[in-house]
């Protein structure tokens, strides 16, 4: 049982490893066709390529959410492929924070108790996920917003919310399947520049993006297609 | 959020930092869920869906309050009855003469009042007496045919405390007055008679002769024939009527701890010779008798109650199961968030048990309430037993439990991403 993070690899700097990859979906669906790559602790990757390549796939492997069907997944130091449900769990909880382009925010709550419930499984108190969430909605120019329901915000805003949501446990990685996808290109903007803020203060992040242009703020790019890695291009 | 957590997450961002936790280790790397949490989030789900909640949790409402009012309308018939058995006392004995083997009545010996009351175990023994042929009349221009239905018996003087009867007027017949023209009327016989109270010395037609009304009975729980009688005293009786009636029912009030002794020896004290024409009993064992008649639960209202609690069950599974799949969104984000699957399947697990507890809760309120409406209408004491204040709520957890444990399984089997892929 390797459950105890692995110092060199984390020591060497990376954050996210996988070696020869592959999801399988029933079906006969190859998602993710033996990929191999390694993300650097604090590097900025965009995710590029067609519809249906395995992107979100890939994601969510590395995310701890879905197991390969076969392959290395190594996060945060972690062996993915051997640990528990709730090692998997304790990982996502403390140290990954996700944004989704339909930002999943629950619609009967207030944006604080929204990004305060981004912490809840990490078994801190009330109090405390409310202040930490306070300041991350301050952080994304939302302290005016703190008692507003996700109705009553706009799209950017709302992408906000779910961004301090995934900020606010400070976490060691952020993945963002398009979050821009659903926003006009000023709120984007606002978004992509909060996330880049993010990573820029040590945080490994991995953004799935459609868009050329927001692909090219990023230092690291990775095409894929077919479920493999077909391009891997640093500026 | 402590500090020790995000200092080592610290070292972790920098390149080359170096990161040391554990899994469960004590600086609360963990995935939890606090239990007040827990039902915070599992109200907050119920809330979301507030109508939806009401109808289901009905179900098991109304199952649990049919059951509740069967058990409290049970319980409150026997407490009254029993009430009644206590005011009576169990030391209660009656004497009547039995049947012949032919189908006619034997006659008890007019002796047997004092023999009885020789017996040790005996406090004190009274009988009544029937006066044959005797009616009793407001005035002596009513027609003699119309008695509504009143008898005329004699008593003897000891009968109020052998019956352990109580007057709501005047007083009962005594060595003193016994040999007048004096009456005392059961509680119904002075209301037939319209005599409310003994103030005026009012009389009435008895027999031939005006007898004074010197008291009147509240109603006797015991025998409610006698309520409907007028009691004179057996010296009257014997000097007016120039009868010698012989003992119609004697009562007999034993030490309380001899009952069985004083019931065995009874026939044998009153006719040695006939011990066979002698009937003993005790009230109290028929009304008792009746009183565990009335502690059964109605099985067939305890089983449309059943019906209703297990059409809850399937119900509150129903609606869980809808909501599971209505929630794959929220469930793969919980997921994302941190949540264990145990977090997950405890998350619908304690919604559904709220549910299920809160229908149980009402359903107690409305069976109690409906207790209360049968009670004040029999004016009958409210009795709701205590172990229904706790077996109902208990009873939702467990149907709530039972109801959620599919749904929570399915939540939890989801695959976070296909949850997170469905909007
Ligand atoms: N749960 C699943 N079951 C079966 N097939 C799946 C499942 N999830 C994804 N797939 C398939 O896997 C392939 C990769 O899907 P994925 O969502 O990773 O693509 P993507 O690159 O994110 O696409 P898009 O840009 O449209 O979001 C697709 O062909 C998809 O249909
Ligand atoms: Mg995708």
């Amino acid at each position: 049982m390797s459950l105890t993070p692995n110092q060199a690899e984390t020591e060497d700097g990376v954050s996210i490893r996988l070696r020869g990859v592959s999801k399988e979906y029933p079906g006969g669906v190859h998602a993710l066709r033996s990929v191999t790559v390694e993300v650097g602790a604090g590097e900025q990757v965009a995710v590029v390529g067609p519809s249906g390549s395995g992107k979100t796939t890939m994601l969510t492997v590395m995310g701890t959410l879905e197991r390969p069907t076969s392959g290395d997944v190594r996060v945060a130091g972690w062996d993915a492929g051997s640990a528990s449900d709730q090692e998997l769990a304790a990982l996502r909880a403390h140290e990954i924070g996700f944004v989704f382009q339909d930002f999943h925010l629950q619609d009967g709550m207030t944006a604080l108790d929204n990004v305060a419930n981004g912490m809840l499984y990490t078994g801190a108190p009330l109090g405390a996920r409310r202040e930490a969430a306070r300041v991350a909605l301050d952080r994304v120019g939302l302290s005016h917003r703190l008692t507003h329901r996700p109705p009553q915000l706009s799209g950017g805003e709302r992408q906000r919310v779910a961004i301090a949501r995934a900020l606010a446990k400070r976490p060691v990685i952020v993945f963002a399947d398009e979050p821009t996808g659903n926003l006009d290109s000023r709120s984007g903007a606002e978004v992509l520049a909060l996330l880049h803020g993010l990573a820029s203060e040590g945080a490994t992040l991995a953004l799935i993006t459609h868009d050329e242009h927001i692909a090219a703020t990023f230092p690291r790019r990775l095409q894929m297609r077919d479920g493999e890695i077909v391009g891997d291009d640093r500026q | 959020m402590n500090l020790g957590a995000s200092a080592q997450r610290e070292r972790l961002r920098g390149a080359g930092g170096q990161a040391r936790y554990q899994t469960a280790g004590p600086d609360g790397r963990r995935s939890t869920l606090l239990p007040r949490e827990l039902l915070w989030i599992a109200l907050q789900g119920l809330r979301q869906r507030t109508l939806r909640a009401t109808l289901s949790a009905l179900g098991i409402a109304i199952g649990i309050g049919a059951m509740v009012a069967v058990v409290g309308v049970s319980a409150s018939s026997q407490a009254n009855l029993l009430a009644e058995i206590d005011s009576l006392g169990t030391n209660l004995l009656t004497v009547t003469p039995g049947q012949t083997f032919l189908g006619a009545n034997e006659v008890l010996p007019n002796t047997s009042v004092p023999m009885i009351n020789h017996m040790s175990a005996v406090q004190n023994a009274a009988s009544v007496y029937q006066v044959s042929g005797a009616t009793v009349l407001r005035t002596p221009y009513v027609p003699k045919e119309q008695t509504g239905g009143i008898g005329v018996d004699a008593a003897d003087p000891g009968l109020l405390k052998a019956l352990g009867g109580r007057l709501t007027a005047g007083q009962f017949l005594s060595s003193n007055n016994d040999a007048f023209p004096t009456v005392v009327l059961g509680a119904q016989a002075a209301n037939t008679l319209q005599i409310p109270n003994v103030n005026g010395r009012l009389q009435v037609f008895l027999g031939g002769t005006w007898f004074t009304v010197i008291g009147i009975l509240k109603p006797v729980v015991l025998d409610p024939n006698l309520d409907s009688t007028a009691f004179i005293g057996l010296p009257a009786a014997e000097r007016l009527f120039q009868q010698q009636p012989n003992p119609a029912e004697i009562y007999v009030r034993a030490n309380v701890n001899q009952v069985t002794q004083v019931s065995n020896l009874l026939a044998p004290t009153v006719d040695p010779q006939n011990p066979d024409g002698v009937q003993v009993s005790r009230p109290s064992n028929a009304l008792e008798a009746r009183a565990a008649a009335k502690g059964q639960f109605t099985t067939l209202l305890l089983g449309l109650g059943a019906v209703a609690l297990l059409v809850g069950a399937i119900g509150i599974a129903n609606i869980m199961v809808i909501s599971v799949l209505e929630r794959r969104a929220e469930i793969g984000l919980r997921r994302a968030l941190g949540a264990r699957r145990r977090h997950i399947s405890s998350q619908f697990l304690a919604e559904s048990a709220l549910l299920a507890v809160l229908g149980g809760v009402s359903g107690l309120l409305l069976g109690a309430i409906a207790t209360l409406g049968y009670a004040v209408a029999q004016g009958q004491p409210w009795v709701v037993p205590t172990y229904a204040l706790i077996a109902a709520p208990a009873a939702g957890l467990a149907i709530g439990v039972i109801a959620g444990v599919y749904p929570a399984g399915k939540a939890a089997r989801l695959s976070p991403t296909e949850a997170l892929r469905a909007t």
